[in-house]
């Protein structure tokens, strides 16, 4: 069943363009990453699905409803969690109070001590100010944020940016534990190994533009590589 | 080519103020003294929208607070009367003191940002207030009258008042124009839509709102003097009162904040209004307040900007066209 | 009077000051806006509070247990209608909507009310002139010690609310960032829309003191928003303990000014918030701190 659809969309900043004609869907279950190099405008598509960016034209369909117009929160209601670029913890908060204020009304196995499960590094920070966290930490903190609102679709923008190697490996465990459980996921991700390891499909931009979809197992790296910088445009 | 262009223009606006001027001034050789009178007051209103449109639709400096200047322009023509000048030349000397006050406001006021800033500038004005009241020789807290000026004829006072008015408003009009016009125009705009940007592009953000904070001090205390020569008597509580900013953001907003030509046609309504609800009232206020409140919230450029955006029509290009700088889209 | 005595009725002055800056501060500390017409918001609850004296007879007390809860319903739809607007376009725009805003309640209130001055003295009962003399040269007014103990109680009200319950943490989270409170599924137009509902019942509180302590006319709110403002700064900006801290400096500045020279209290107050805003000047604190 598909869940996310994503049609025709594009997405500007004044003049510029970030996002052009970008379709695409997900289906239950699914985990799919999105990769491309710098500025090809996967965070801007990320938040346009969750409704931070609205977008110029196109439509975004979710569970087969129009959300095209909807507001960001609402769609957190409908089981839409975005994981941001940078992880926007509110800083005087503690890692509960993170937590806590994302607890929707979704009903589901995700509570503050199910998320502490997962992520087991913060249970001896849980009454801690969020800003005296480390980057690894506040990182756990910004996924389990969105899983508090028990998510049908989890979208992660580069959670393993600024994070020493050992640390992306510890989050990337957790995050298995999660998308094990039959969760939907797409993951931005800059490092192409790992996303190949982690998805099944993979759809790859450039300037704004989808120009590589496929199986992540079927897809030859070097043509996935061509596509990431793109040195000759698949037809 | 650009530089054609904008000789052609610069020479268009002088030539079109001074034939407009000169017919201007004209006025007090034809019309009876309450006509001058009047015309006067437009006059004034005219200077305090360009004023406070320089200060706030080139600056990005909303001020609830010239009306400082305008008290201190009232007053310095008092204060420099009675030390046995000639009154005109108080006039004069007022405005250069203003202007000159209005330098070390600046170095303090100008650290600071928006509502800060706004009242800021609100307290110093009621801080120079309050010194005016303290003070017996300036009539204290009763008013004074600019007795000096009543050698004069009325006929050919009020004749001398409005040629006066015509010279400040022209003087100040052409400064800024000129000023938007010269290359430190481009950066003024650049820091109304973006401060911090430019800063970082390098552009001495201080020193070009310093220069808008500056001219705008010199121009309401040229105002302030204008009205106690047209009404020759003055006292703090009107002087110095927050209706002056009412007025001026009335004016600005109506008209279009940020454009040239906008303050100027905001001005003439006012007075228009003024002179057609001459009960004034409090009717007459709440229709000012929410007209305000409303150009604000859903016509942010004005008459003047919307018939600029609709019909193309550019009297006087100064600049590049500006957007507001919008706050976070998903804040709806 | 003596100076320590001056110091005294400064704190209860200030204590006032601190009440009618309390919902200036939290609609900066949430949304980083002056509402410029707070100050007439406060004289409006004044009057809604005259008008169910004048009507029923109950005392002044009473009457704002039912004003209350008609300005906190203003609040919230102060909030959708006009500020919500006024928030999407630019810094300017939320000072230019509320200042027509504060002209409009100003001429509203003169309307209906005429020019005269009223106040809520008389309906107050005996706390507005029961009085103990501590020393010679030391008094302790009811009024004044009523409004301090309602002034703390508010702040430790609020300071629980925003560390202690849900709500106060959403709130915070807004303040700090909107963006990703609606990310995390919080509604921020339904939370600035409960802030200024505060934010107006508070100043309607300030209302009923300023009525009950002296008189009020409709042209008082813009003196009571620079009152308000200046305790907000003097305490540091979107700093809740800080605004009652910079009241009550405020309140002190004027009595002991006024010790100096009758005229020179307001004027003391004045330039207290001037020094401040030199030493800190510009770019103040954007974060609610609530510590």
């Amino acid at each position: 069943m598909t869940l996310l659809q994503v049609e025709a969309l594009d997405c500007r900043y004044g003049l510029l363009q970030a996002v052009r004609g970008v379709s695409f869907d997900i289906a239950q279950g699914e985990t799919l990453a999105l990769i491309g190099a710098n500025g090809a405008g996967k965070t801007t598509l990320l938040r346009a699905i969750a409704g931070a960016h609205r977008p110029a034209t196109g439509r975004v369909w979710f569970a087969g409803a129009d959300i095209t117009h909807m507001p960001a929160h609402r769609r957190v209601e409908l089981g839409i969690a975005l994981v941001s670029e940078g992880r926007r913890l509110f800083p005087s908060l503690t890692v509960e109070e993170n937590l806590r204020v994302a607890s929707a009304r979704r009903r589901g196995r995700w509570n503050v001590d199910t998320v502490l499960d997962v992520f087991p590094l913060l249970k001896p920070r849980r009454h801690m100010p969020a800003a005296t966290l480390s980057g690894g930490e506040q990182q756990a903190v910004a996924i389990g944020r969105a899983l508090m609102s028990n998510p049908r679709l989890l979208l992660l923008d580069e959670v393993s940016l600024g994070l020493a190697p050992v640390v992306v490996d510890a989050v990337y465990r957790s995050l298995g534990d999660v998308i094990g459980e039959g969760a939907t996921v797409l993951l931005v991700e800059q490092d192409l190994t790992r996303a190949l390891q982690v998805a099944g499909r993979v759809v790859c931009m450039l300037e704004g533009r989808v120009v590589l979809q496929g199986e992540a197992a079927s897809l030859d790296r070097d043509r996935v590589v061509s596509a990431y910088f793109g040195l000759r445009r698949p037809a | 080519m650009r530089v054609q262009r904008w000789t052609r223009t610069s020479k268009l606006f002088t030539a079109g103020t001074l034939v407009a001027a000169l017919v201007l001034a004209g006025v007090p050789l034809v019309f009876e003294s309450d006509v001058v009178q009047k015309l006067t007051t437009l006059l004034i209103l005219v200077l305090l929208a360009v004023m406070w449109n320089a200060l706030a639709g080139y600056g990005g400096l909303l001020s609830v607070g010239q009306q400082a200047f305008i008290g201190i322009g009232a007053y310095g023509t008092v204060f420099f009367a009675a030390q046995g000048v000639s009154p005109y030349v108080a006039m004069l000397l007022a405005t250069l003191l203003a202007g000159a006050i209005s330098v070390p406001i600046s170095l303090f006021a100008l650290r600071l940002r928006a509502a800060q800033f706004a009242i800021g500038m609100w307290v110093i004005a009621e801080v120079i207030s309050i010194l005016v009241r303290l003070d017996q020789n300036l009539g204290a807290g009763t008013g004074i009258s600019l007795i000096q000026l009543n050698q004069y004829e009325p006929n050919f006072r009020q004749a001398y008042t409005f040629w006066l008015a015509l010279a400040f408003t022209v003087i100040f009009l052409a400064a800024l124009f000129f000023l938007l016009r010269s290359p430190l125009g481009a950066s003024l705009q650049a820091i109304r839509d973006d401060e911090d940007a430019a800063r970082s592009l390098g552009v001495r953000v201080a020193a070009r709102k310093r220069l808008l904070f500056v001219l705008a001090g010199f121009g309401c205390g040229a105002a302030g003097v204008l009205v106690v020569a047209n009404t020759l008597f003055i006292e703090p509580s009107s002087v110095f009162s927050v209706q002056w900013s009412a007025y001026m953001i009335f004016m600005v907003l109506v008209g279009g904040l940020g454009t040239f030509e906008g303050p100027i046609l905001g001005a003439i309504l006012l007075f228009a209004i003024q002179t057609t609800f001459t009960q004034g009232g409090p009717w007459y206020l709440v229709g000012l307040g929410a007209t305000a409140a409303l150009f604000a919230l859903a016509l942010p450029r004005g008459l003047w900007g919307t018939i600029e955006e609709r019909l193309g029509l550019r009297l006087l290009p100064v600049g590049y066209r500006v957007v507001e700088a919008r706050r976070d889209e998903t804040a709806a | 009077m003596t100076v320590a005595n001056a110091v005294l009725q400064g704190v209860f002055l200030g204590a006032f000051y601190a009440v009618l800056a309390c919902g200036l501060s939290i609609m900066f500390g949430v949304m980083r806006i002056i509402n410029l017409a707070h100050g007439d918001v406060a004289v409006l609850g004044a009057y809604i509070v005259y008008v169910i004296v004048e009507r029923t007879g109950v005392p002044a007390f009473v009457a704002f247990a039912v004003a209350l809860p008609v300005m906190v319903l203003l609040g919230y739809v102060l909030q959708l209608t006009v500020l919500e607007r006024s928030l999407k376009s630019g810094i300017l725009t939320p000072l230019l909507a509320t200042f027509g805003l504060s002209i409009v309640i100003q001429n509203l209130l003169q309307l209906v009310f005429s020019p005269d001055v009223r106040s809520l003295g008389g309906s107050a009962g005996s706390v507005t002139t029961a009085s103990w003399q501590v020393t010679s040269g030391l008094s302790v007014s009811a009024l004044g010690l009523l409004v301090l103990v309602v002034a703390v109680l508010l702040f430790a009200a609020l300071q629980l609310f925003l560390s202690k319950t849900r709500a106060g943490w959403i709130m915070r989270a807004t303040a700090e960032d909107a963006d990703a409170a609606e990310l995390a599924g919080i509604d921020s137009r339904s939370v600035y829309a409960r802030a200024t509902a505060i934010a107006v019942g508070i100043a309607a509180l300030g209302g009923l003191f300023l009525g009950i302590r002296s008189v009020f006319d409709p042209v008082s709110g813009p003196t009571q928003l620079i009152f308000a403002f200046e305790a907000v700064v003097i305490g540091g900006m979107g700093s809740l303990w800080g605004t009652l801290l910079g009241g009550i400096a405020l309140g002190v500045a004027q009595t002991v000014g006024a010790q100096i020279h009758p005229q020179f209290a307001v004027m003391a107050g004045h330039l207290l918030f001037l020094a401040v805003l030199i030493v800190r000047f510009g770019g103040g604190r954007l974060v609610l701190r609530t510590a």
